[in-house]
């Protein structure tokens, strides 16, 4: 009985969370070097033959990367936009295929100089434009252009992630590890540097839940399977997952111990793997809307459990006015 | 010798006292309304730099507050349902009265006071419409309530008076709420207006904006000295399309929607809570807690710059640029565009922060 008292009590003295440092070189630092790899390699690929299987298989590639980090909406990859410009989506007003469209018409000399194309819109750029090429739904304009466009975006995509990646190595990784010290006007706190990392675990969930899985659900009554994420590349579903993958890793750097949080999300992932089309096709189906839906409240499940149990090891909460309108 | 016009004269002085001032309050710069570390809510007096000079406890939740022009009273306004305001005398603290809405109405989180100081304003939805009304109280006798007017619209939030005039402007957000638990109604159908009324409460003018953007909210307003009314927009409509959440206006002209650069389309996330002018009227802020950000325009309606700010609120104009609260206790000045942490304190600051004129 002493014996466990004295336990607890180490338990209590020390924290149960690996916290800041943990998240930044466990979790972040490698997946933006991932990323900044497979960017790189995709866009050899798209040099080297621009139709090919191998630049197809490397699409895939980094779009994974990518989802492996994307939840990390603040720092480097804020700046100038730079998330918009890897994937703008979603985009319901289709910006993006207007832009590019508009590119392919007028046969846009920017594909030819990568700084006249880091101008171009971000609906225009990154990984949704990718697919729409790579992928086509209606047979793409004859002729070079179509080829110099997918080399320009690939070129455009690694740029991009080798920022990030660069930015996050020299400045914003020890600005987020210094947080409080003198002179560290970005995160004036500890506590501040994990609000951030807290803040984008849970607009992770929300961008998973509302629009990953919302948005092809829409209502019962009327279901969106048009609105899907990456449907041409078949990946709608299987970027469901990877974000929750993401997220997971995030939430166990910050705080290993969180049986509840655990839970719910091997409930989400059992949940994923019941719905059956990989683009959320079949929500016109009862069946199948009811199965998104519920991966859709298995999710919410996971989000309240982490503000349940991950906010109060980290001690953060939801900002007082951020999640209440006025 | 005390002469007879003496005499009345020191007897009608005195019949108006208590006349403190706001000096004798601490002369506060600004008030904002705050949970304090006990998990209660206070009103607080704060300095230019954002230091506290009084702090009153408030019952519930507060929303904005508005300041009398003379003596040291401050409104405060409950947060939703707004079943109640108070009166405080911010010298003593003392409640001096609450003010209760007419039956079947309900106040909507903001205020204004005439030019002479002897009228409360009050922005007041009837509750199973939503149908806006500006409640008139009368600050020369206890508050008591004289009369209301239609504002022009339905679900009014923010009102405020153009400056050296008893000109209203109401941000009629559009929104029709339903009165037990807020579910908004006609979002498909919303249609927000700026109105301006007379002193007599005459709408005078009724500016709407295109039909792309009825979806768009008017919610909060800053005005220049200019009489130039800025006003703070929330997209109701697919937050995945980007929509602009500052407009400017001045009477006579068209209304305009500010534009920004791409990288900061969505960084607000359809929301504005907070808007200021700084002291020179030449830019305009407007915060938003769900993006944790602020932006920066000049009056003209150009973008100037974006700010990063966790659960960025209240905002001010301030020495050189604003003054900036956040829900995490954080009061910080920005000048020059640049983002100076001033104070970090357990109140947690809720949505506004109300200059003193």
């Amino acid at each position: 009985m002493m014996l466990r008292w004295i336990a607890l009590c180490t338990l209590c003295a020390t924290p149960l969370h690996a916290d800041v440092a943990e998240a930044v070189n466990d979790y972040i630092l490698p997946g933006y070097a991932a990323f900044a790899d497979a960017t790189k390699s995709l866009n050899a690929a798209a040099q080297a033959n621009c139709a090919g299987s191998a630049v197809i298989s490397a699409y895939q590639t980094a779009f994974d990367a990518w989802l492996g980090i994307s939840i990390l909406r603040f720092g480097p990859a804020e700046v100038d936009g730079r998330s918009l410009a890897i994937q703008f989506w979603p985009d319901p007003k289709s910006l993006g295929s207007k832009a590019q469209a508009a590119m392919m018409r007028n046969q846009d000399p920017a594909v030819n100089d990568p700084a006249a194309f880091a101008e171009v819109s971000v609906a225009a750029r990154g990984l949704m434009s990718l697919e729409r090429l790579l992928y086509p739904t209606e047979p793409l304009p004859a002729g070079d252009y179509s080829c110099a466009l997918v080399r320009a975006t690939t070129s455009d995509l690694a740029r991009l992630a080798s920022q990030i990646q660069t930015d996050w190595q020299t400045d914003f990784a020890a600005a987020l590890q210094t947080a409080g010290a003198s002179g560290n006007t970005r995160f004036t706190s500890k506590a501040e540097a994990r609000q951030a990392l807290y803040t984008a675990l849970i607009t992770g969930f929300e961008f998973v839940g509302d629009d990953r899985v919302g948005r092809p659900l829409g209502t019962f009554d009327k279901p969106r399977p048009d609105r899907a994420e990456a449907r041409a590349s078949g990946r709608s579903l299987h970027n469901v997952t990877q974000s929750l993958a993401a997220l997971h890793q995030l939430a166990k750097a910050l705080v290993p111990e969180s049986p509840v949080t655990d839970a719910a999300f091997t409930r989400a992932f059992a949940m994923a793997a019941k719905v059956q089309d990989p683009t959320f096709a079949d929500v016109n189906t009862p069946q199948g809307w009811l199965k998104a839906q519920i991966l859709q409240q298995a999710i919410w499940t996971v989000r309240d459990a982490t503000i349940a149990e991950i906010g109060p090891a980290l001690n953060v909460g939801i900002g007082f006015n951020a999640a209440d309108g006025d | 010798m005390t002469t007879r016009r003496g005499f009345l004269a020191s007897l009608l002085a005195a019949s108006t006292l208590p006349s403190l001032s706001w000096a004798d309050a601490g002369s506060p710069a600004f008030l904002a309304a705050a949970k304090l570390a006990d998990g209660t809510f206070a009103l607080h007096g704060l300095t230019a730099m954002g230091d506290t000079v009084f702090t009153i406890p408030l019952p519930a939740r507060g929303h904005a507050a508005t300041a009398h022009p003379d003596r040291p009273e401050a409104v405060a306004f409950a947060r939703r349902p707004g079943i109640y305001a108070i009166i405080l005398d911010c010298v003593t603290g003392a409640v001096l009265t609450r003010l209760a809405p007419p039956d079947g109405t309900q106040f909507n989180g903001h205020g204004s006071f005439s030019k002479d100081g002897q009228i409360l304003y009050t922005s007041e939805v009837i509750a199973t419409t939503s149908e806006g009304r500006v409640g008139l109280w009368d600050a020369a006798d206890g508050y008591r309530r004289i009369t209301s007017w239609p504002s022009g619209g339905i679900g009014p939030h923010d009102l405020k008076r153009l400056p050296g005039s008893d000109i209203l402007v109401v941000a009629n957000g559009g929104i029709q709420t339903d009165p037990q638990d807020r579910t908004k109604l006609n979002i498909d159908t919303m249609r927000p207006n700026l109105t301006y009324l007379d002193g007599a409460g005459s709408i005078t003018d009724l500016i709407e904006l295109t039909a792309d953007y009825r979806q768009n909210s008017i919610r909060h307003l800053a005005i220049a000295a200019d009489k130039t009314v800025a006003f703070a927009l929330q997209w109701e409509g697919d937050p995945a399309e980007p929509a602009p959440l500052l407009g400017l206006h001045k009477l006579g002209q068209q209304p305009r929607l500010c534009a920004v650069p791409e990288a900061e389309m969505f960084v607000m996330q359809g929301y504005a809570g907070s808007i200021a002018f700084d002291p020179t009227g030449q830019e305009v802020a407007i915060t938003s807690s769900h993006g944790g950000a602020v932006q920066i325009y000049h009056r003209d309606g150009a973008f100037l710059t974006g700010i990063l700010r966790a659960d960025a609120s209240g905002i001010a104009p301030a020495p050189n640029g604003f003054l900036l609260t956040d829900g995490f206790g954080t009061i910080s000045s920005i000048i020059d565009h640049a983002l100076v942490p001033m104070t970090q304190g357990n109140a947690l600051w809720d949505n506004h922060l109300v200059a003193l004129a």
